[in-house]
């Protein structure tokens, strides 16, 4: 499992000696600074990783599993425990440089090589909003699990000076459409998109952090946690090539979109930051991802085959995987595969399904998924778990089953796959699973 | 000592459709709001997870979302002279428990009124004259017009996304030979989804009545057509007939429920809050006892806590709105003996008939799909749309073929003659199940002197305060008219040409049956009308005697309805938040003067 592709992580040192600096100078509380400052932290999620569960807002605390042991998120408050006298070079230093107060290098979940490209005005109204719009709160941060020599800092800093970009303006494209333009900026920069859907070398850095450079970039991860962070290029198999950009638009705000809906880590994002986002912003977003070219040249339109709506509306289930389709799945995401618009996803097309690596439709399977309410659209479906009631053997039928039919491109899966993705959540039936009568109030 | 809450602007008690309607309208208003559910928090999921959720056993036969009797239940008796005796196992009616209430639990079938039933007495007046309506038959005038209360029917069905077909949307006929049901009133708008399909058996009605020279609708059905988002943003999902409905939470989100079409909204609402497991003992009154406090209630560590508020609102089931008003001392107690007293009047009920027709083999009525809310129905003999100046009785009723889902403990159904047992009654019902329909007669059900709620004089609840005592039993009035619409329906029936009828009417002398199940459509005890000495509500279904105190539900009904109660019970309670939110906010006070 590779850390470095989670949703990022921000984790910065503790400063050895913060009582010797002076006090963080007041950059002045301009209301409407401060309401800008809001608006891009929510466009840069920093609340995502930097509240622990259950948590004050930015107070840190997250844990963070790696290879090499629990790091947590830091507290990003203006308390003196968190970064409360950070003058503006040194949260600059931090967000844009990756270098904490003290001089130590950050972990590179804190995705400050994206951060690079943020600008100075808004680089001034981030400061302004976490000095002065976010309540300071009292926490210290907590050290790293990591045993040494692991735990040695000093190693991160040649990563820093060998992958992260230089901090410099960010530059449109001579003769670039100005809104995709915003839209490079926000995903390339605070959006930090990559962090989970480009792909990492094996040093962990991102084989690409811009349009320019090449066609890794936003072509999907590794799994992590038993998701992936899909291709957002222009592929129609795997990719965004089969969306509108007012799909995109309305997955982005409201987590679902007339065919898709959202799941995995892409839940929080939807709700603690894209759903805050202008329409503009949003349609920039959308408008710069369709402009991202597919990354196989072979790539072509998913071609809808009635085979198989047709022998199942004929009653003949004897292909693998079709009668535990019909038994599980087909209710609500319907025999021809086209589902409900709006409230349950297609599978026929829907690229989450053809991904290279199943794992995502896999854990789907298992573990279920809950679509989170968000402003425009209050309503959390449920898909339920199968786990409990589905042998190895039979999650990968019918997963087969949905990655083979109505012209899906999908290869198949076996029980090896999918027992790789059990966790004791899902290995075992619980008396809810057999309509025991449970109180669910929980308090 | 119980502990005192922070005072909030609203706290509302129950949380099924008109606590959920009340906590959405008054948040919206600004109001700082508290819901108290006695029962635990429920929800599509995990509440209604598939495939769990389709158990027969743990849902119809162990009742998993109704009433908890061990800890509350009323008492029955049928007549003055009897002795009550608490109700043990529930049969002829079943009250939810939980969040969503009976919300939850309910089939789906969403049919505004009648706009005569809403000025009955009046009409029979008028109409055949005041000598008509029998001697202790105490039917009276909602108060309230259909026309008032059309623009809060329309803005309910787009709530609920009910499924129907409209006969006349402002006036210009829209529905004919679509489904339409030409004895519905005028409406502002069509219904928000087109109507559900039909199964075989409800075709074969449809064919049949109108072979019969009657008038087959679409019946209105609160469960999905297709997917539908909403005035709230809410979304549903498509019914897929799974035939799950009544006394199961909907796994395809498609049948209205407060958790479903309400809830979610509520949820975005900063100042509103859902405490489950809240039972609460008593509304509080002042010294005065003019004004309420708050409301007492035992949380579920089993303490006593005070919730105090500006506005109260008893949005429980019927008989348990009736019974908190007794308790609190809201409204002067009915007494049947000199009929003074308005809290505990006027309690009805559902006058239901059925009919099950068996065919040959040939016709396949595959009762195992269904929906709740889906059928095809008849109004020919619904309210007052026939002449019943030969007849003597008072009342109407709708027929219907509603396929609801016909499981596999409960629905089984064999032509009368059949052993109840054993190898002849397995062979019976391999042959019939997939060949056989189901048709009811809905009746209204009419108010009586001696038809009432009180607090029973012996038996206390867990918390030891008395139980509601229901005095209740059919009267010759029900059982005449009960006849007549089987009759009816039994003309129907014959036209399908059925190899066997079974038909499930009340006979002469036949007494209320607590064990064989009528409907869950209770009325009446605490109801609203124009005159305080002869109801315990205003138009708004404001207590007459406690102004702060409103009381939506079908409680609020004078009679029972043909037609299933929720429509109205969702239409009144958007009109008394109006109200409350209109006037009642700008000046507290009594919004009619007594």
């Amino acid at each position: 499992m590779n850390p470095f592709t989670a949703t990022a992580l921000a984790l910065t040192l503790a400063g050895p000696a913060l009582a010797a600096q002076p006090p963080a100078p007041d950059e002045g509380a301009d209301p409407a600074l401060i309401v800008r400052g809001d608006y891009l932290a929510r466009a840069g999620d920093c609340v995502a990783c930097h509240t622990a569960k259950g948590g004050k807002p930015f107070a840190g605390g997250l844990p963070m599993e790696t290879p090499i042991g629990t790091l947590y998120s830091t507290n990003i408050t203006p308390d003196k425990t968190g970064i409360g006298e950070y003058r503006f070079e040194d949260f600059d230093k931090a967000v844009r440089h990756g270098i904490a107060k003290g001089g130590g290098t950050l972990y590179p979940a804190m995705p400050y090589p994206s951060y690079a490209r943020v600008s100075d005005e808004d680089m001034r109204a981030l400061y302004a909003y976490f000095m002065h719009g976010v309540e300071p709160v009292a926490q210290e941060n907590r050290d790293s699990d990591i045993p040494w020599p692991l735990s040695m800092r000093w190693p991160l800093a040649f990563w820093r000076w060998t992958f992260a970009p230089k901090v410099e303006a960010f530059v449109p494209a001579p003769g670039q459409d100005p809104v995709v333009a915003r839209g490079a900026y926000l995903v390339e920069g605070l959006g930090h998109c990559g962090a989970c859907h480009t792909p990492r070398a094996f040093t962990m850095q991102e084989k690409s952090l811009d349009a320019g450079d090449g066609d890794a970039f936003l072509s999907g991860s590794a799994p992590l946690e038993g998701w992936i962070a899909k291709n957002l290029r222009g592929d129609h198999t795997d990719g965004l090539g089969s969306w509108s950009e007012a799909q995109l638009v309305a997955f982005l705000k409201t987590g679902r979109s007339e065919r898709s809906a959202v799941f995995g880590g892409m839940s929080d994002v939807v709700v603690h930051s894209m759903q805050y986002l202008r329409d503009d912003d949003l349609l920039a977003i959308a408008r710069y991802l369709k402009s991202l070219p597919a990354r196989n040249p072979q790539d072509t339109p998913h071609a809808y085959d009635r085979q198989v709506a047709d022998a199942l509306w004929k009653g003949d289930d004897s292909r693998p995987g079709a009668a535990l389709y019909l038994d599980n799945c087909a209710a609500c995401h319907r025999t021809d595969g086209q589902g409900y618009a709006r409230v349950f996803p297609a599978l026929a097309g829907n690229p989450v399904v053809q991904t290279e690596d199943p794992s995502s439709l896999i854990s789907l399977v298992l573990k279920g998924g809950t679509l989170p309410a968000t402003h425009q659209a209050p309503s959390t479906f449920t898909m339920p778990a199968f786990g409990w009631r589905l042998s190895d053997q039979q999650v990968a039928e019918v997963v087969s089953f949905i990655r083979g039919s109505w012209g899906n491109r999908g290869a198949a899966v076996s029980a090896r796959d999918v027992e790789r993705l059990r966790d004791d959540d899902s290995a075992h039936t619980s008396g809810d699973d057999i309509g025991q009568v449970t109180d669910h109030s929980g308090g | 000592m119980a502990n005192a809450m922070k005072k909030a602007d609203v706290v509302i008690v129950g949380f099924g459709w008109t606590g959920a309607i009340m906590a959405k309208e008054l948040t919206e208003a600004g109001l700082q709001v508290v819901a108290l559910e006695r029962g635990p928090m429920r929800d599509t999921y995990p509440d209604g997870s598939y495939p769990q959720v389709i158990d027969e056993l743990t849902y119809s036969i162990r009742k998993k979302l109704f009433q908890d009797l061990s800890r509350e239940t009323v008492t029955i008796r049928h007549g003055l002279d009897d002795v009550a005796l608490p109700n043990r196992q529930l049969g002829a009616f079943l009250p939810g428990d939980g969040v969503g209430g009976a919300g939850l639990h309910w089939s789906g079938v969403h049919f505004r009124v009648d706009p005569v039933e809403l000025r009955l007495r009046s009409h029979y007046e008028e109409r055949y004259g005041k000598g008509f309506i029998p001697d202790g038959m105490t039917i009276q005038d909602f108060g309230v017009s259909y026309e008032e209360l059309e623009p809060y029917f329309d803005f309910a069905e787009k709530v609920f996304g009910t499924s129907g077909q409209a006969w006349t949307v402002k006036g210009e006929t829209v529905g004919q030979g679509s489904g339409g049901n030409p004895f519905a009133p005028d409406r502002s708008d069509h219904f928000p989804l087109p109507s559900q399909k039909n199964t075989y058996s409800a075709q074969l009605f449809q064919q049949a009545a109108a072979a019969v020279g009657y008038h087959p609708y679409n019946l209105p059905s609160a469960n999905t057509s297709g997917p539908y988002t909403n005035p709230y943003g809410v979304q549903m999902g498509p019914c897929n007939f799974c035939g799950f409905c009544s006394g199961y939470v909907c796994y395809m989100y498609s049948k209205a429920s407060p958790n479903l079409n309400i809830l979610p909204a509520l949820r975005q609402a900063p100042n509103f809050e859902l405490r489950p497991n809240s039972h609460v003992l008593r509304v509080n009154l002042d010294s005065s006892g003019s004004r309420a406090t708050g409301v007492t209630y035992v949380d579920a560590q089993g303490r006593e806590v005070e919730q105090p508020a500006d506005i109260v609102i008893l949005g429980a089931f019927q008989f348990h709105n009736v019974r908190l008003m007794l308790l609190s001392g809201i409204g002067k107690p009915y007494d049947p003996k000199t009929g003074d007293g308005v809290v505990g009047r006027n309690f009805a009920y559902q006058n239901m008939a059925t009919i099950k027709a068996y065919f040959d083999q040939d016709v396949h009525t595959n009762p195992f799909i269904g929906a709740g809310g889906n059928g095809v129905a008849v109004d020919d003999f619904n309210a007052d749309n026939f002449d019943h100046g030969p007849h003597g009785f008072v009342g109407g009723s709708p027929f219907w073929v509603n396929q609801a889902g016909t499981r596999p403990i409960g629905g089984i159904s064999n032509p009368p003659g059949t052993p109840a047992w054993g190898s002849a009654w397995k062979r019976a019902t391999a042959e019939n199940y997939t060949h056989h329909l189901s048709m009811d007669a809905h009746g209204a059900h009419q108010s009586y002197r001696d038809n009432y709620l009180d607090l029973d004089p012996t038996y206390k609840d867990a918390y030891g305060q008395p139980l509601l005592r229901m005095t209740f039993d059919w009267k010759d009035n029900d059982i005449r008219m009960n006849q007549f619409m089987v009759g009816k329906v039994r003309r129907i029936a014959e036209a399908m040409n059925p190899k066997a009828l079974a038909i499930l009417g009340k006979q002469p002398g036949d007494r209320f049956n607590t064990q064989s199940y009528q409907t869950t459509h209770l009325n009446g005890g605490a109801i609203m009308g124009s005159d305080p000495k002869t109801s315990a509500v205003n138009r708004y279904l404001q207590s007459w005697d406690v102004h702060n105190v409103f009381v939506p539900g079908a409680s609020a009904f004078p009679q029972g309805l043909g037609y299933n109660p929720t429509g109205l019970v969702a239409a009144l309670t958007y009109w008394a938040a109006r109200a409350i939110r209109e006037q009642y906010l700008k000046n507290p006070g009594p919004l009619v003067q007594a």
